[in-house]
């Protein structure tokens, strides 16, 4: 079974808010000191789930994609210590600042260049944006079905059964390949490479394909192209005012809340 | 001539609250001049009529029954024909998971882009501007479009419904639906016991903090001593497998808004407070005086919960 997984690296959504900058005036957040860039959560997730269906099916390749700066190399790198195969980087100084919608177009071009796949796995969304646009657009570029939001996956023979997360319960469905498939959370924990896979990863050649490789024109990839043009970024203010609960003991404490909350008439 | 189409949804027969918000929403885009309000649902004529009745201009019955699916590829063909039909140029539905889905298929199927979870929006010139968080709710993103067509998905509580406007127009019925290559094939729903978390007036919820599921029993009791109260989860305790997936709050779970918020061992991180920082009231309990969480209650105690919450369930008792 071959298999592609589009990774993203990202600000670690984890960052502190007090850490959290914006460039107001280039729209862009200000890496945060000391806190290096992470794969987004869900995409190592996406290789786990293509490492233990290429297994299942008893062969196969994995392949890694990856579109941003040099530094998404360490994303890749990371799918390539998990036990992926193969890893591209798509890099252009015209990928600069775009958008989620010209990323899809560029991704699926990569695809198509890649050529043979059975499954394309990605993240429910990138927590930079925290979109979730990118496995509907290229599903439909590539004019191939889309199942989103998946905690789990399934192969017979060419049929994908998913079970996916909904807002009131799990639904499950058919689907057949190639297709495309979201992954979430919900999907359990990815393997930790271990640090001789990662030196054997950091041997490993990856291959970059700039926008031309890719038969992208000039309209199609810049900032300025932007299908979602960005017209303001800021950090949205919020203030403390909070009264903190005095008393001796955790009980008292506990009793002096239940007295504020109904003289507030909360409870 | 400019228009808003509502994609509106309900759950088994009654249609979903963020439905009207999103009518709500339409109605104030088109007091700015965005045109009629029209909204489309899966369903009968019935259903669809009450979308009429709760203030759009017209409305569509999608009755072909593959839209039952939920799924985009079900619904882009019924949803081409009501923007065709309506001659919407703006598409609002709500960020479920209904328009997780169809939401970005339905963009990218007509070459345009969708801002996704908007918490406001207005209209400018004629053409649409909306706002939305972005970095997990630590950034704010005002965003517009570059192709005609503007297709946004809205996050709950972020717009009122419209309240005693009944539109005037008739409801069309639309056949179209699709053949989907994805199938079906079964829908477990999460059990639920008492009030749904988005309507609760009370939220209790617990975090990773708690550090043993069975708290979350405790937590149960004290929404027993509220009226109104439901009890959610961060995703950390969700994801330990402490409480289910459909009680989650935040930015990939539930909005909820409620007159009060309890977190209890959450820390307050910018994506589980994406979820609740509607909040009327918070109130925090936390043993860390620092945590986010504190700063942004209104109430905190700085303590062990283990001693905190059976002492507060005590309390509210006596108190009646
Ligand atoms: C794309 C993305 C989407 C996400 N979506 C969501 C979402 O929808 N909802 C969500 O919640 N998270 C979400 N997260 C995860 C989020 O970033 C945090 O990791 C998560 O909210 C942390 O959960 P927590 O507060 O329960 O755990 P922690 O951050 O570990 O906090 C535990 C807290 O408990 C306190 N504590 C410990 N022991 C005690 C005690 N005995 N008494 C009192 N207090 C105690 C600690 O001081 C600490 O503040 C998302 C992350 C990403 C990247
Ligand atoms: N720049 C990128 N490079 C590789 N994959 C990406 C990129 N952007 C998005 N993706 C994939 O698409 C998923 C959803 O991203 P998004 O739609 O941007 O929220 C991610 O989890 C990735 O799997």
């Amino acid at each position: 079974m071959n298999i592609i997984v589009c990774v993203k690296q990202i600000p670690d959504p984890e960052t502190p808010a007090a850490s959290f900058k914006v460039d107001e005036a280039a729209k862009k957040v200000i890496p945060a000191q000391g806190i290096a860039p992470v794969v987004n959560p869900f995409d190592p997730q996406a290789t786990e789930a293509a490492l233990r269906l290429k297994d299942a099916a008893g062969g196969g390749t994995v392949t890694v994609i990856s579109l941003g700066p040099d530094s998404a190399r360490d994303a890749i790198k990371h799918a390539l210590a998990m036990g992926a195969d193969e890893g591209v980087l798509l890099s252009d100084p015209g990928f600069d600042g775009i958008d989620n919608f010209q990323t899809a177009v560029a991704l699926a071009k990569a695809i198509e260049k890649v050529g043979e796949y059975d499954l394309i796995l990605m993240g429910r969304q990138a927590a930079d944006w925290d979109m979730g646009v990118v496995p509907a657009g290229v599903g439909q570029i590539l004019g191939i079905p889309v199942v989103t939001v998946a905690k789990a996956i399934e192969n017979s023979n060419g049929t994908l059964k998913v079970e996916r997360v909904l807002d009131d319960g799990f639904q499950t469905v058919e689907v057949p390949t190639p297709a495309i498939v979201s992954i979430s959370n919900e999907f359990g924990e990815p393997r930790y490479p271990q640090l001789r896979q990662i030196m054997l990863a950091a041997k490993k050649t990856v291959q970059v394909w700039s926008a031309a490789d890719l038969g992208l024109d000039g309209d199609q990839t810049g900032a300025a192209n932007r299908w979602l043009p960005l017209e303001a970024l800021y950090v949205p203010k919020v203030e403390s005012n909070v009264e903190i609960i005095e008393g001796d003991s955790p009980e008292e404490k506990a009793k002096n809340l239940a007295q504020k909350l109904r003289a507030a008439k909360l409870i | 001539m400019p228009g808003i189409l509502v994609v509106a949804e309900a759950t088994e027969g009654e249609i979903a609250p963020i439905s009207f918000e999103l009518i709500g929403a339409a109605k104030q885009l088109s007091a700015e001049g965005g045109g009629n309000v029209s909204a489309v649902i899966a369903g009968d004529e019935a259903l669809a009529q009450q979308l009429v009745a709760g203030g759009a201009d017209q409305a569509f019955a999608a009755t072909n029954p593959s839209l039952q699916s939920g799924l985009a590829e079900a619904y882009l063909p019924a949803l081409n024909a009501a923007i065709q039909q309506s001659g919407a140029d703006i598409v609002l539905l709500g960020q479920t998971s209904l328009g997780r889905d169809v939401g970005p298929a339905l963009a990218f199927a007509n070459q345009t882009a969708v801002a996704m979870d908007t918490v406001e929006l207005k209209l400018e010139g004629g053409r649409l501007h909306a706002t939305r968080n972005a970095y997990g709710g630590n950034a704010r993103a005002q965003v517009s479009w570059k192709a005609p067509l503007q297709v946004a998905t809205v996050k709950a509580k972020s717009f009122d419904a419209p309240e005693g406007v009944s539109g005037s127009g008739g409801v069309t019925a639309i056949a179209e639906g699709g053949d989907p290559t994805v199938k079906v094939l079964g829908k477990e729903k999460a059990e639920t016991t008492g009030i749904r978390l988005e309507d609760a007036g009370i939220v209790v919820s617990g975090g990773r903090g708690l550090g043993d599921p069975s708290a979350f029993g405790l937590l149960e009791q004290l929404a027993a001593t509220m009226k109104q109260a439901a009890v959610g989860a961060s995703r950390a305790a969700c994801d330990l497998g402490w409480y289910p997936p459909a009680q989650q709050v935040g930015l990939t779970g539930k909005t909820v808004s409620p007159n009060l918020y309890i977190a209890v061992a959450i820390s307050g991180a910018s994506q589980h407070m994406a979820g609740m920082a509607g909040s009327k009231n918070i109130v925090a309990i936390n043993k860390d005086a620092d945590a986010n969480m504190v700063k942004v209650s209104k109430f905190a105690v700085v303590d062990d919960y283990k001693k905190v919450i059976p002492a507060l369930i005590e309390e509210i008792k006596k108190l009646g």
